[in-house]
């Protein structure tokens, strides 16, 4: 039987400003207890918690597991985690209710950006052996990108500030300085923190909680090839691959979220999904405005769902990736129920 | 609120990684100043190479001899080198396609600057003068214009072939305890135990976390606890630790603080080791100099009744 799955609840930090006064516990329970509040559910309700962080953004182990203290894990529940952005976390709790196991799943996740050097700390994430003991950093790494875009002819730096510049609602001309040429500070990502958290919920139980759920048409995640010399930098072949499989294709969307911490990621994702004008793309801003690691793809999945839950959409596309120069990719279809 | 307390937080390691019959060829070459790819089954050679092939995931092990000089297929000017990085002085991160080669390799190209450097441009590798087999046996490329080298099969065999490498890494962070634990260490300087109640479920948490792992809300009314309190169970330990200056055998054990709903961990002192029992009184021992009780000594009440401290177990 296939249940129906819907994004019930979404909730967020402010994720402008380093939280060095709070404690990973501390800077996420305001965020579970808003998810809740918003569905009227109580921790016990919630049949399956899944989340998703990473060691090395605290540089503690097993760092997650402190986090469990603002979920109430005792009495025992269900729980899981991955050692990703929480969108994999949502997939996982996704099947989980899809098995018919679950009802409610609360996923959520977090990260704290500042205590460590980003730009390097990301580096521990790529191949051991050929790439890592070069410590080419994660803006590095894109630039490499943007620069095979522009020399495609798929873009060109005026492009990629116009890109900067509708993310943040400002004016392209405080593009600001190179940190990594083609890549100006405007083209980067902030560095933050911050903890997102949505409620999932299936079938009727999901109508109970929401007035307009936004119902998960499809959702698939694929991979690229690890080393970056063997792949199409230009291009997501696995983006499209994870959408077409997600039914992305089969009826235009109004709304994409787009998980593109650099502008020039912008520019590979729209082509890769076949995105035109039409689409309103990022609408809230995106990973340019807040990009708390780990945290930030869940976020483009609820930024999607939450414009569903407001009426402002009514077929949605999020995206989330993970890894150097979009390795992977999430990629879902919402769709709130017909007015 | 006390001023949230802030300290360096150094993570290193030195990874011991062993590698596969194609990764050791490949690191062998470079320290012979050779660079091998691998060709897969329909005849693309890949540089790096990998044990199987991306596409397929057919196992590959044919091992080609590609060249010392390639193109650039993309670059990007880091006019900042960071810890770590090939160069110390700014330099271009490039893609190479070597020459034979189907497949692109990352590293630094040396260059005066950005204006120097273009996709599509020959460079040739500059090799590190003292190798090891590792990627960073290519100190970096340079600029060339001569032809392109020589490209022939490889057996890939050499002697005394390289079989692990050691990924050595360090990473500085800036570590914060956060609000609960800040007012617990701060209180600790004034040699005072503080815990936090849950508004809930009213249970007081020693050292505190900020939440109540139970009800799953913040805690903030702070209780001083202790300073005596009950032994709920304890090892020994026969192991002595490197740089710890305590004789072994000695004895840790779990102390349910008076007035805390939480036991926590400290050694115990002051009385032999094989009689140290559930229930022993114990009090806090502080010393000079340090911010947290040295270890817990027996106060000389009578023991405590179980059923006062079974819940904490
Ligand atoms: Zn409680």
């Amino acid at each position: 039987m296939t249940r129906e799955i819907a994004v019930v609840a979404f909730a967020q930090t402010d994720h402008r400003q380093s939280m060095a006064e709070l404690s990973e516990v501390e800077m996420l329970m305001p965020v579970l207890h808003e998810v809740l509040d918003r569905t009227g559910l109580k921790t016990a309700d919630i049949d399956f918690t899944c989340s998703g962080s990473s060691d090395y953004l605290a540089g503690r182990a097993f760092s997650f597991t402190l986090a469990l203290d603002g979920v109430g894990a005792w009495p025992p529940i269900s729980e899981s985690h991955v050692e990703m952005d929480g969108a994999w976390a949502l997939y996982e709790a996704w099947v989980k209710l899809r098995t018919g196991d679950a009802d409610t799943a609360l996923v959520y996740s977090y990260g704290k950006s500042t205590p460590g050097p980003l730009r390097d700390v990301l580096t521990r994430q790529l191949d051991p052996y050929y790439v890592a003991p070069l410590w080419p950093d994660s803006v590095a790494l894109a630039a490499l990108q943007a620069q095979a875009l522009i020399d495609a002819g798929d873009t060109d730096e005026p492009a990629l500030a116009a890109v900067g510049a509708r993310s943040r609602g400002a004016d392209s001309a405080g593009q600001g300085d190179y940190v990594v040429r083609p890549l100006r500070t405007g083209d980067c990502p902030p560095v933050g923190d911050g903890a997102a958290a949505v409620i999932l919920a299936a079938g009727e139980r999901a109508r109970e909680l929401c007035e307009r759920p936004a119902w998960i048409r499809g959702i698939d995640h694929r991979i690229e090839a690890h080393a970056l010399g063997v792949r199409d930098l230009t291009d997501s072949p696995s983006t499209r691959l994870a959408a077409e499989k997600a039914g992305l294709f089969q009826q235009p969307v109004d709304t994409a979220e787009l998980h593109a911490p650099f502008s020039s990621q912008e520019v590979v994702l729209r082509k890769a999904l076949g995105l035109d004008d039409s689409v309103r793309v990022n609408p809230s801003g995106g990973a340019l405005v807040a990009n708390p690691v780990m945290a930030a793809g869940l976020i483009r999945v609820g930024e999607a769902a939450a414009r569903i839950h407001r009426g402002e959409s009514d077929r949605a596309l999020a995206h989330a990736t993970s890894g150097p120069c979009l390795q992977q990719n999430l990629v879902a279809v919402l769709e709130g129920d017909a007015r | 609120m006390p001023e949230v307390l802030t300290a360096p937080l150094v993570v290193e390691f030195p990874f011991t990684r062993s590698l596969g019959p194609v990764q050791s060829a490949f690191l062998t070459g470079l320290r012979e100043r050779a660079v091998l790819g691998v060709r897969t089954a329909d005849g693309r050679t890949l540089v790096p190479p990998v044990e199987y092939d991306p596409v397929t995931a057919e196992e590959i092990r044919d091992l080609v001899h590609v060249g010392v000089t390639g193109t650039v297929t993309t670059w990007a000017w880091n006019h900042a080198p960071r810890r770590g990085q090939p160069l110390d002085t700014p330099f271009a991160w490039v893609l190479v396609r070597l020459d034979g080669a189907d497949t692109a390799l990352l590293h630094a190209l040396d260059a005066p600057g950005p204006e120097a450097v273009h996709t599509g441009m020959r460079v040739r590798v500059r090799w590190a003068e003292e190798r090891s087999g590792a990627i960073t046996d290519i100190a970096c490329f340079e600029p060339d214009d001569g032809d392109e080298s020589q490209v022939t099969v490889h057996a890939g065999e050499f002697e005394d072939p390289v079989a692990g490498i050691v990924a050595a890494a360090r990473l500085d962070y800036t570590y914060s305890p956060g609000r609960a634990q800040t007012a617990f260490i701060t209180a600790l300087a004034d040699r005072k135990l503080v815990g936090e109640r849950c508004p809930s479920c009213h249970k007081v948490y020693v050292p505190p976390r900020g939440a109540c792992p139970t009800c799953g809300l913040a805690t903030s009314e702070q209780v001083e606890v202790g300073p005596c309190g009950t032994v709920t169970t304890f090892c020994i330990v026969n192991i002595k630790a490197k740089n710890l200056d305590i004789e072994v055998p000695y004895v840790y054990a779990h102390i349910a603080l008076d007035g805390a709903d939480l036991a926590l961990h400290g050694r115990i002192g002051g009385i032999p080791y094989d009689q140290v029992r559930m229930g022993l009184r114990v009090e806090a021992v502080w010393t000079d100099g340090t911010r947290y009780p040295d270890h817990y000594r027996p106060t000389g009440e009578p023991d405590a009744d179980y059923d006062t401290y079974k819940e904490l177990l």
